[in-house]
């Protein structure tokens, strides 16, 4: 199977850069939510119930709609913040990306570890930019909000093509798609990486951040 | 199309496609309500939630979309629509966005319906949530209040798109396929804001709905993790009423106050009650739910409002002038004129001009309507103040001049006897200048009342600040009296100085020698 992949960029102020980011990944996680499962025991499952709310961005002319799971805000909030500083202290040309992969886990016999195959990998590439006077940065605000609901529509796009996904898992099995760690909502088993890159392209700084709540991560 | 659905599928689709459409309108009518929506997940489900999603139902969209379905469901060649619409507070108003929920010939037999297409369409509500917040009139209706509200209207049948101007764009929010068809789900949107005047009659019966106990059929869903061909999947059916409708914190709409909105800023309009829909599903009902209030007793937010001036609260008639007031004065920095000019009647529409060129969705936002009010016209009061801004106290001063005698300022009293002929010299001159710096004080105002100020709560206080503002006192430094008297006193203790000096020689000139 194939791996789907997809590749944003956004062009944004530095003080934009966590609510855009926040933005794509949490209406990407949206879409890649479920209710918390629960199984009975002739072998059927009941779903509960996910929430919504609209987050206003204070720096960006923009409204998003995510889970109201604030585990899942914070668990983004953390991972996005920690991008943010690494951008900023690169010194560089102000190019990043982050990554989010949701994948399933393969059980493998032993003494070999899991494999984690991803099935679908969102990429948004960031590109920070440095603005002088308040106009400019008004400007920037209503420009990259424009932007956003155009990566927004991208995203529903793709979502709606019902392209590949997991096949809903047997009790013993759940824990190889979904992340049950949290407490209201059960994303896809997902992780999240970013660089920040120079202006050539290259990888001058990796740094590798697992989100993994699975409590079999080896 | 004849398809091998069995009874139990059709049964489960039908009912699936009637609350996903239900629920579609209630996603679209409260993304328009001006309000930030939240909803709380539950681990455990309760029952009542269709697709998985918390969305609230509002009683009247609810009654409102049975009523235009009537019993039937979209199916091809019969879409069921939701109109939003902007209206201003003079009648004006305009298309936004029509919701388009369709179905098309193109079948998916293989599809399961108790599974993958209840998913699907969990997964579409989804989207259509994210869609609703990213079109224009999203942050149109975020910023609704008393120069416009937003409402909605349903409608079954064709599409109707003629009402959103030229070169409207669409978007997809998703498709599901099915066996009976392929459900698709768009939003065709207005680009150009340019304002029609399509006034309304406004047939002002406040309407109230009668509330709504409606039996609500719950789902609650089993999904199996066997095999296909053990699939088992139940479906339990539980009739109960409605709870009488509660309003949340998420239905209140901000009063808007009279600040603009940069868009419409042009726009000053005296506000006239908003025309409400009379129950029957061709007229749009607003989407502003007051706080605290029944949803059962929609009404409009709004009350009636001077004639070309600043609509009023019934219970402060005094805000309204101050809020003239407070209007000019925003108009006095950016005219760069006097406040006398009837500030900003503009009546060209403005258009940002984007820096790409391209015709993105939000350029068109910096559209303002052309309005043209003459602010202030009707009111002589604000005349009388304006006027008495424009050149100070220039209306009193032909009034006064009788008064002129008898001013203390301007004739001063006359000066004491001179001590010395030096001094009376110095004096002289001193009364001369000192009427020169009270030239101002020629005018007396009478009855002055003075912008901003509230004459009930601390009469003339202002305008006690103005005229002192206008005549301040001279400066004792730089008074010429007082200058002139010093100058004596020093001429005539200067022979007693030299006496002492002169007693005090021999100390000099021994100083003297220290030096050399």
């Amino acid at each position: 199977m194939n791996c789907r992949s997809e590749v944003l960029e956004v062009s944004v102020e530095g003080r934009q850069v966590e609510e855009a980011m926040l933005a794509v990944l949490h209406t990407v996680l949206l879409h890649r939510s479920t209710g918390k499962f629960h199984y009975k025991k002739e072998g059927t499952y009941s779903i509960g119930t996910v929430g919504t709310q609209d987050v206003d961005c204070d720096f960006i002319d923009f409204t998003y709609v995510r889970v109201s799971s604030d585990e899942l805000d914070r668990a983004l909030r953390k991972v996005v913040g920690e991008f943010k500083d690494a951008l900023r202290n690169s010194g560089g040309d102000g190019l990043g990306q982050m990554s989010l992969e949701f994948y399933q886990k393969k059980k493998s016999r032993w003494p070999f570890s899991d494999e984690c195959i991803p099935w679908e990998v969102w990429t948004v590439k960031v590109h920070v930019v440095a603005l002088a006077t308040e106009q400019e940065r008004q400007i920037c605000r209503e420009k990259v909000g424009e932007k956003l609901c155009e990566k927004v529509i991208n995203i529903v796009e793709v979502m709606n093509r019902h392209e590949y996904l997991p096949k809903m898992p047997m009790q013993s099995e759940v824990d190889n798609v979904f992340d049950t760690g949290l407490r209201d909502v059960q994303p896809y088993l997902y992780k999240i990486s970013f660089q920040i890159t120079d202006a050539l392209g290259t990888s001058v700084t990796t740094t590798m951040r697992r989100l993994i709540k699975d409590t079999l991560a080896l | 199309m004849e398809t091998d659905i069995n009874s139990q599928d059709r049964k489960d689709l039908d009912k699936f496609i009637k609350f996903f459409a239900l629920k579609t309108v209630q996603v679209i009518v409260q993304a328009r309500l001006g309000e930030k929506i939240c909803t709380r997940s539950s681990s455990s489900p309760t029952g009542s939630d269709w697709f998985n999603l918390a969305i609230k139902d509002i009683p009247e969209v609810t009654h409102e979309a049975k009523k235009a379905l009537a019993g039937q469901l979209p199916a091809i060649g019969r879409s069921m629509c939701v109109e939003i619409s902007l209206k201003t507070s003079e009648g004006d108003s305009m298309e936004l966005e029509i919701w388009c929920l369709e179905m098309n010939e193109k079948c998916d037999k293989e599809i399961k319906i108790s599974y993958t297409v209840y998913n699907r369409l969990s997964l579409l509500l989804k989207s259509l949530l994210a869609i609703t917040r990213v079109t224009p009139a999203y942050r149109l209706s975020r910023k609704q209040g008393h120069e416009y509200v937003i409402l909605y209207r349903i409608y079954f049948g064709e599409v109707q798109l003629n009402g959103l101007g030229e070169g409207f764009q669409t978007v997809r929010v998703g498709t599901v396929g099915t066996p009976m068809g392929t459900i698709t789900l768009s939003c065709a949107y207005r680009i150009n804001l340019a304002f029609m005047s399509t006034r309304t009659t406004g047939e002002d019966t406040g309407v109230t709905y009668p509330s709504v106990e409606d039996s609500q059929e719950v789902c609650t869903t089993s999904f199996s993790t066997s095999p296909p061909s053990q699939c088992v999947f139940t479906v339990t059916k539980a009739h109960f009423q409605t709870p009488t409708p509660v309003v949340t914190d998420t239905l209140r709409v901000p009063m808007a106050g009279l600040a603009f909105s940069h868009q419409l800023s042009s726009s000053r309009l005296s506000y006239q009650p908003a025309a409400l829909g009379v129950g029957s599903a061709d007229l749009a009902y607003p989407v502003v739910f007051a706080a605290g209030l029944n949803t059962t007793h929609p009404h409009q937010l709004m009350v009636p409002g001077k004639e070309g001036g600043v609509p009023l609260a019934p219970n402060q008639p005094a805000h309204g002038a101050q809020a003239d007031q407070e209007r000019l004065a925003t108009y006095t920095p950016s005219d760069g004129a006097h406040c006398a000019a009837t500030p900003s009647s503009e009546d060209t529409e403005t258009v940002s001009n984007s820096s790409e060129g391209r015709a993105s969705p939000h350029d068109v936002l910096e559209t303002i309507f052309a309005r043209k009010v003459g602010a202030f016209v009707n009111k002589p009061i604000n005349q009388v103040t304006l006027t008495s801004l424009d050149i100070p106290f220039a209306m009193f001063a032909p009034k006064n001049l009788e008064l002129e005698d008898a001013d203390p300022m301007v004739n001063p009293p006359d000066s004491p006897d001179t001590e010395s002929p030096l001094q009376g010299s110095l004096h002289s001159d001193g009364s001369s200048g000192g009427s020169s710096g009270n030239t101002h004080d020629d005018f007396v105002m009478i009855d002055f009342k003075p912008a901003f100020s509230k004459d009930d709560i601390l009469p003339m206080d202002l305008g006690t600040f103005y005229r002192e503002f206008q005549n301040p006192p001279q400066l004792s430094s730089l008074s010429i009296d007082i200058g002139a008297q010093s100058m004596a006193e020093d001429l005539d203790s200067l022979p007693e100085k030299l006496a002492v000096h002169e007693k005090n020689v021999r100390e000099f000139d021994a100083f003297v020698e220290t030096l050399q």
